[in-house]
């Protein structure tokens, strides 16, 4: 492995090489005829898909709760608030009745979800570049934790993807924002996956790519399904706390 | 002309606009949120006694949504606009909404097994009950299932058990089995309704109730304005049919000043009273309601019922809408075990359960004889692995479903009525507590 990636400062890096850019283009950017892939990743094209995303979520969720929403005036059996945490709560693992005819799509689903949060929060690279953007920072795990996660990741999409074909239901159900989405999220996986071998600092195209990878799912985030990781929530606490008013547990 | 004739009587585009603007008044946030969060997994497709028992796709529960979805995502959900601009969300069409009544209709009992398995929690039968509110606008409520439908909202009754009916029918109970059926009385602690199949099919539920009531001791009356506790207007998708059906049990327990209202043994009567009456009715029930299963139960809990113990092993069939989607799971339960019954729990029970398939209106849509019977086929698996001597439910629609199912396949086993199975075992003298 090259490039001593333990003792790598992504935002050492991204600063000298700003630093370095500016120094060789000291005319403003504006007045400039070219810009590097680099910089458009870092720069404009990732302000833009930060406010895509920023703006396009904030909206979708408004929309939601803008919707009409008649009190409940049946006389509850059980608490909402309560129903509604659990509901959020126990649909994290499945109906024990289904686990049998569930289970293989359950696990994928886990291994996916999972290997992208830890590569995502994981990952020293990434936590800068968070870092960066929020001022927000935690320790990172090993590397090699990181790699594990990415191949776990990348086999369980396509694991996913096959499934989604294979399956008959799964295909009747599918539309593009279903293979879109799964293209956004796997592209990210696997540019990354390719800048293993790549020294950090080394200016690469190919962290370019990565970045701009990353921008897309960003920007794709509010209009497709990858919303669910925010109306999962919004989702099973209306149907936990519907239902614990009954006295039910669906 | 019915009303469901004239509806089918429009223009295309007239039917689809009714339809549209059903569907409008049901994207309350709820139906949104849901619509929303779906990520097309499949699982509901594991969960549904009508997929399972055909293999066919058509049958996932989400996909039984489609058109309102397709209406949801074209003109109210966050990106309408783009919807329509790319073209991602077609028109519905007439063609589509007649493509899709089977799925509505016939291949729904709303019995929201599927909701248990959805990772997203997406409660599926409510958004097919919205559904059914813009098929029943467009004229595509099935025939047969719109006739009961409008027969209860005009004459009182789905099954034509009139108030006559009911006095002629009540009268004959009284002589033959020696109850007493106090019918309107001016005041009464309890109001109790009934389904029509009951009257018209299962009279002894009726014997057995009146026995049960006077074991208990119970201030209780029939009311001739407001006895029909089933409510064909929710299942066929009549909004307003269904306010009627239920206001006229609300007004008469508020004319009889009872605190209890009891719902015989029918499913979807719970759910219409019990977690729809109030939001219907526009203000929330100033009486308690409860299923004739919570009733036993409450009063085995109070000792108000002596019963002789029965030596017999016994399965229960849960009614979906009581148990699942009703919250009352417990109560059946409690009332066998005051019986000391050997309870054979189902291999799927309680919140688990699986529907018998007749359910949401299905047992009354003729054409969906074939998918029911397939779909009964889990319920007599299940059954059978028991081997319990004895089956029992609270639901009259359920016990039609087993009725046509044991019909049908020869069944050598039948479902029994739980109130009857009590009122049977109930020890003289008559009256405790």
């Amino acid at each position: 492995m090259r490039g001593g990636r333990a003792d790598f400062d992504f935002g050492q890096y991204a600063a000298s090489s700003r630093l370095q850019h500016q120094a060789e283009n000291f005319i403003p950017f504006r007045f400039r005829q070219t810009v590097t892939l680099y910089e458009f990743a870092r720069g404009p094209a990732l302000t833009a898909s930060l406010a895509v995303l920023l703006a396009g979520t904030l909206w979708r969720l408004a929309r939601l709760a803008a919707r009409p929403a008649p009190p409940d005036l049946s006389a509850p059996r059980g608490s909402a608030a309560t129903g509604a945490l659990r509901g959020i709560a126990h649909r994290f693992w499945p109906h024990p009745r289904f686990g049998a005819t569930i289970g293989v799509s359950t696990a994928v689903g886990y291994a996916y979800h999972v290997g992208l949060a830890v590569i995502v929060f994981s990952f020293l690279p990434h936590i800068q570049f968070i870092r960066q953007l929020t001022g927000l920072r935690w320790p990172a795990l090993p590397d090699p934790v990181t790699y594990f996660a990415g191949g776990l990741t990348t086999a369980a999409l396509v694991v996913a993807l096959v499934q989604r074909r294979g399956d008959p239901v799964k295909r009747m159900l599918s539309r593009f924002d279903d293979y879109f989405s799964w293209l956004v999220v796997f592209l990210p996986v696997i540019t990354g996956m390719a800048l293993i071998d790549v020294p950090r600092g080394s200016g690469n195209p190919a962290v370019a790519v990565h970045l701009l990878s990353v921008e897309l799912l960003l920007a794709w985030f509010p209009f497709g399904k990858l919303m669910h990781a925010l109306t999962a929530f919004w989702s099973r606490g209306l149907t936990g706390a519907k239902y614990a008013r009954r006295g039910a547990l669906p | 002309m019915s009303s469901v004739q004239r509806l089918v009587e429009r223009v295309g585009e007239e039917r689809v606009a009714a339809a549209m603007a059903a569907f409008a008044r049901d994207f309350t946030r709820e139906a949104a949120v849901h619509m929303d969060a779906c990520v097309r997994c499949g699982h509901c497709s594991h969960a549904c006694h009508f997929y399972v028992s055909t293999g066919d796709p058509k049958y996932t529960p989400i996909n039984k949504i489609a058109p309102f979805l397709n209406a949801y995502r074209r003109t109210a959900a966050p990106w309408a606009p783009l919807a329509r601009l790319f073209g991602t969300a077609k028109p519905v069409s007439l063609t589509e909404l007649e493509r899709w009544q089977e799925l509505i209709y016939d291949a729904c009992t709303m019995c929201g097994r599927c909701t248990l398995v959805c990772p997203m929690g997406i409660d599926i039968a409510a958004l097919i009950a919205r559904a059914r509110h813009g098929m029943f606008a467009a004229g595509l409520v099935p025939e047969d299932l719109g006739a009961v439908a409008e027969r209860a909202e005009l004459s009182t009754s789905p099954l034509g058990a009139t108030p006559k009916v009911l006095k002629e029918r009540v009268a004959w109970l009284e002589d033959e089995h020696g109850i007493k059926v106090p019918l309107d009385a001016p005041r009464a602690a309890v109001l109790v309704t009934l389904s029509s199949i009951e009257i018209m099919k299962y009279p002894k539920s009726l014997v057995a109730l009146a026995r049960v009531l006077e074991h208990a001791g119970e201030s209780w009356t029939i009311s001739t304005s407001g006895y029909e506790a089933t409510n064909f207007g929710l299942l066929s998708g009549n909004r307003d049919w269904q306010r009627d059906m239920s206001e006229r049990v609300i007004k008469a327990a508020i004319a009889c000043g009872a605190n209890t209202v009891i719902v015989p043994e029918c499913g979807h009567a719970y759910g219409a009273l019990r977690w729809e009456g109030a939001n219907v009715h526009g203000a929330p029930l100033p009486f308690e309601v409860l299923h004739i299963s919570e009733y036993l139960a409450a009063l085995v809990e109070a000792g108000r019922l002596r019963l002789e113990p029965l030596a017999k092993s016994l399965t229960f069939h849960d009614p979906c809408q009581v148990s699942r989607r009703g919250g009352a799971s417990a109560a059946p339960r409690k009332v066998l075990g005051a019986l000391g019954v050997e309870l054979r729990e189902l291999g799927d029970h309680a919140d688990a359960g699986w529907c018998c398939g007749g359910g949401g209106g299905v047992v009354a849509i003729k054409h969906a004889d074939g998918l029911r019977r397939g779909a009964f086929r889990i319920k007599m698996r299940e059954i059978e692995a028991t081997g319990a001597e004895l089956a029992v439910t609270s639901c009259a629609n359920c016990r039609q479903s087993f009725d046509d199912g044991q019909a049908y396949f020869k069944w050598d086993r039948s479902m029994g009525s739980l109130l009857e199975l009590v009122a049977g075992q109930l020890r003289e003298p008559a009256r405790a507590g």
